[in-house]
């Protein structure tokens, strides 16, 4: 079930192309078969992701500048646009910070530690992302909203906006931490142990190096979700201006007020966090990434 | 690493409260609030006009939006992985975007584009096809949203088969479509159903996106999801929300076990 | 038969094939024969239409096929890696070409049911590829190959993903079966043992040129270069010349060196050389030596031989090349 997670993971830190298989032959392959409706086929994908998924993005930013560069500017710093974005950042930042360390803490129980029922834990953090999200909004209210049976009440609060958005982001740090422990040789660690490093030396020293590549990526997957999500923070957020407000509601807000302007400017903003978080993870990634092949 | 017992049963009991407190009891609450008036409850909630009509509407949607993204996902996929087309990378940052944009953000780009003031704002006029506040918008806002599974399934799977067999059958005196038909698409029949799962279940999930382009009438425009929200914030109907919810629960718990099933088949192929 | 004329092909900077003229003449088995990189590889899937050439003409039976695909070449190919279907069963891949010709069902089975017997896959039809072993497999490649009844047969390094028995094997088996079919057969191989093995006729390929065509026995005898030479069997060097191991003569009297003028009349000058070390392998003994000139090199004698003289390492003897392979111009390089 993992591969569902998995490619979300590649497709963002590391989408190089999968090696060939080895014995192949040499030299590079020309033209292989001959297809006519090839042109035809590249015309057709073109097309398909331009009018889906370019030209939207295109006429999203056109409308963000239509009072110019300075317009947009004054959409993006008004009072409630920015107090928006600071929630946003600010609840995203501290959700991907526990998810990082919680995120690890049960990739590391679910490979290293045996216990019954594990597989159904296994199973149970794929959830997230099966569930629709305004399921999930749903379903924390019924134990975090106004009726809590255990009575706590945690909507229209950004405690609610951080369980909300905690809940959808668990699955990235596990499953992007996962399968680098599997692949983790026990010997290297057994090798530190016999040289007299302690446990928690050779966790900080030897396991978290490690695993710093996978943590790092799926933390930033999971701020990146959690800045544009609106789905599962909606019921639970409150959308209170200044307070709960988070930027995708700002947005939706500025929608239904007709000020597309700047909603359009706003979402540019927001655009701009996740692909800068994505672009800054790919570099990274593809460094960290030719550095371990150097090594081994 | 040899833990002692004590850190690892702190350890495990810590990862196990997070996950029991954050995922497992928020469920568990809400089906048993759901069920706890009785089934007959349950079922009247999810029986309403409305609601049939949301189920409905939901599984039109994805019956519309599974062909096309696997018609032109596919041909995507063959693209990338086998005709030397410049502008490779290109295309795959293309087909990852959707996964990057917040659903808000989608809705916003499309009624920049196919609103009535947008760039095809002209189409309603012309052809009276209604896109935003339509139909037309949330299947487009929906493929959107699941344009990169189909494509991200079947390439790596185009990939890892190779063209081996494909030259076979043309040295054998195949023609393309025959080789397409015969030997190419039964080697992607996993890799492909899987996206259609995904596909089918982020289709009947969305929900961003889809509020933003639809006009949310009960009965009429009003997806799966969209009744869950009007249900709570504009009818106050606690327990119709929670009814519909789980039914969504229940088609993502499907999701789940078939994703499981097809990994295995994945895996054995 | 098969002509390739002025064959030339790049891969960006990399030259494959470089003006290569061949003539294959028809029922014969020859063999590319090549160090890889060689183009070998690429000659053979630029006669099926695999790739195509930047230039040149390759013509099957008299006709000029260079522009046509594969699909109406009328050949047969078999894959190093087998390229089963994996979801047909044995009798579906090899009844692919038929099928899609839309042949009868009766002739199709009749068909396929022959050419199982023949490949020896009769009783495993329903297998799927992933239950046969890999010698099975490539069985299976053949018969459905040879299911379209091709002019030409081309196999690229049939044999190299096997295991060495295994390929032992499959080599005397292809061999047989060319003298029952007898299409013409075109093989891949880096195994020049294998080439001098199955092939009636050898080319030698290197670096995308055409080094020598022959039969197995003039290559190995008659080498047009060094190149050659060193590829087909092992060498020494003499004195500056180039010689097969099993063609020195050893002996601690100088005068039997010499004498043996009959059998070399063109033979160089004698060397003196201490051996090393002399390792007993099976049925012949190689013995390690370094001439006075410094030179490392192996002579490789018969048992019996080396029963009679009882070389031990240390001692010094007189060594000659009863059949120097006279190549014009040494390289060095190849010394071994």
């Amino acid at each position: 079930m993992t591969t569902a997670i998995q490619h979300r993971e590649d497709l963002t830190v590391s989408s190089s192309p999968p090696a060939r298989p080895a014995g192949a032959d040499p030299a590079p392959p020309g033209r292989r078969l001959r297809a006519p409706g090839r042109a035809l086929g590249v015309g057709v994908v073109g097309l398909w992701l331009s009018v889906i998924v370019l030209l939207p993005l295109a006429a999203l930013t056109v409308a963000s500048l239509e009072q110019g560069l300075a317009g947009s500017w004054e959409a993006v710093t008004s009072p409630a646009a920015l107090a928006a974005l600071r929630t946003t950042l600010l609840v995203s930042a501290v959700v991907a910070l526990v998810n990082s360390v919680m995120g690890t803490l049960i990739a590391w129980v679910l490979v290293r530690d045996h216990f019954p029922g594990q597989p159904i834990i296994n199973a149970l953090i794929d959830l997230p992302f099966a569930l629709p999200t305004i399921v999930a909004s749903i379903v924390l209210l019924s134990l975090y909203g106004p009726n809590s049976p255990i009575g706590v009440q945690l909507n229209a609060t950004r405690w609610g906006l951080i369980v909300a958005l905690a809940f959808v982001t668990l699955p990235f740090v596990v499953r992007s931490v996962q399968p680098v422990l599997i692949e983790l040789e026990r010997e290297v660690e057994e090798a530190a142990a016999s040289l007299g490093a302690s446990a928690s030396t050779t966790f900080r020293r030897v396991v978290l190096p490690t695993l710093a590549p996978a943590i790092i990526s799926g933390t930033g997957l999971a701020f990146a979700r959690a800045v544009g999500e609106y789905g599962s923070v909606v019921l639970i957020g409150g959308n209170l201006p200044r307070e709960t407000q988070v930027v995708s509601q700002y947005i939706q807000q500025q929608i239904e007020i007709d000020r597309p302007v700047n909603a359009a400017a706003v979402s540019v903003a927001l655009l701009s966090v996740s692909f800068l978080t994505l672009f800054v993870l790919r570099l990274w990634g593809s460094r960290s990434q030719r550095r371990q092949e150097r090594t081994s | 690493m040899r833990t002692s017992r004590r850190a690892t049963l702190t350890l495990r009991i810590l990862a196990l409260a997070y996950v029991v407190g954050l995922l497992a009891v928020p469920i568990l609450v809400i089906l048993y609030r759901t069920l706890e008036p009785g089934l007959g409850t349950y079922i009247d909630s999810i029986r309403t006009p409305a609601a049939i009509a949301a189920l409905n509407l939901s599984l039109l949607i994805v019956a519309i939006v599974v062909p096309l993204n696997v018609v032109f996902g596919v041909v995507t996929a063959l693209a990338l992985a086998r005709w030397r087309v410049p502008g490779r990378g290109l295309v795959q940052a293309i087909v990852d975007l959707p996964f990057a944009v917040s659903p808000i953000v989608v809705g916003v780009s499309l009624i920049m584009l196919w609103g009535t003031s947008g760039w095809f704002g002209g189409l309603e006029g012309s052809t009276g096809v209604k896109v935003i506040f339509g139909l037309p918008g949330m299947v487009i806002a929906t493929i959107f949203v699941t344009l990169p599974f189909v494509v991200r399934e079947v390439e790596p799977v185009l990939h890892e088969i190779g063209t081996e067999q494909e030259q076979a059958a043309a040295t054998l005196g195949a023609s393309h479509w025959q080789t397409f038909w015969r030997i190419t698409l039964p080697a992607i029949r996993w890799g492909l159903t899987y996206g259609v799962v995904l596909t089918v279940a982020r289709a009947l999930g969305e929900f961003g996106a889809v509020i933003m382009v639809s006009s949310g009438f009960p009965g009429v425009s009003q997806t799966l999801t969209l009744l869950v929200h009007s249900r709570y914030i504009d009818d106050h109907n606690t327990y119709g929300a929670y009814a519909a919810a789980t039914l969504l629960m229940g088609l993502a718990a499907a999701t789940l076990l078939l994703m499981t099933v097809l990994d295995r088949k994945k895996g054995s192929r | 038969m098969i002509t390739v004329s002025s064959a030339r092909k790049n891969y960006g900077d990399f030259l494959a094939l470089d003006d290569v003229e061949l003539e294959i003449p028809s029922g014969s088995l020859t063999a590319l024969l090549g160090p890889s990189g060689s183009g070998k590889s690429t000659l053979l899937r630029a006669i099926a239409g695999l790739e195509t050439l930047d230039a040149g003409v390759v013509c099957i039976a008299g006709v000029d096929v260079s522009r046509e695909p594969p699909q109406r070449r009328g050949i047969g190919f078999v894959f190093q890696h087998y390229a089963a279907f994996r979801h047909m069963t044995v009798r579906d891949n090899v009844a692919f070409g038929l099928t899609i010709r839309r042949r009868p069902k009766a002739e199709v089975r009749r068909k396929v049911d022959e050419l199982l017997e023949i490949v020896g896959l009769d009783g495993l039809q329903h297998r799927y590829p992933a239950q046969l072993s890999g010698g099975q497999r490539q069985r299976m490649a053949l018969a459905r190959a040879l299911a379209v009844d091709p002019q030409v047969l081309l196999l690229d390094e049939p044999f190299g993903a096997l295991d060495a028995t295994v390929r032992a094997d499959l080599r005397q088996w292809l061999r047989r079966l060319h003298d029952e079919v007898h299409v013409t057969t075109v093989l891949v191989t880096h195994d020049q043992q294998e080439a001098l093995d199955v092939a009636d006729r050898i080319a030698v390929l290197n670096k995308g040129r055409i080094e020598q065509v022959g039969d197995p026995v003039s290559l190995y005898e008659r080498p047009a270069n060094d190149f050659v030479m060193s590829f087909l069997g092992s060498v020494a060097r003499l004195a500056g010349h180039l010689v097969r191991p099993h063609d020195i003569v050893l002996d601690r009297d100088l005068a039997v060196v010499q004498r043996d003028d009959a059998r070399a009349p063109s033979s160089p000058g004698v060397v003196s050389a201490a051996i090393e070390r002399v390792v007993r392998l099976g049925f012949e003994v190689r013995v390690e030596l370094r001439a006075n000139t410094g030179e490392r090199f192996a002579a490789q004698i018969t048992r019996a031989e080396a029963d009679r003289q009882r070389f031990v390492a240390g001692e010094t003897v007189h060594a000659r090349a009863t059949r120097p392979l006279d190549a014009t111009d040494t390289d060095p390089s190849l010394a071994i």
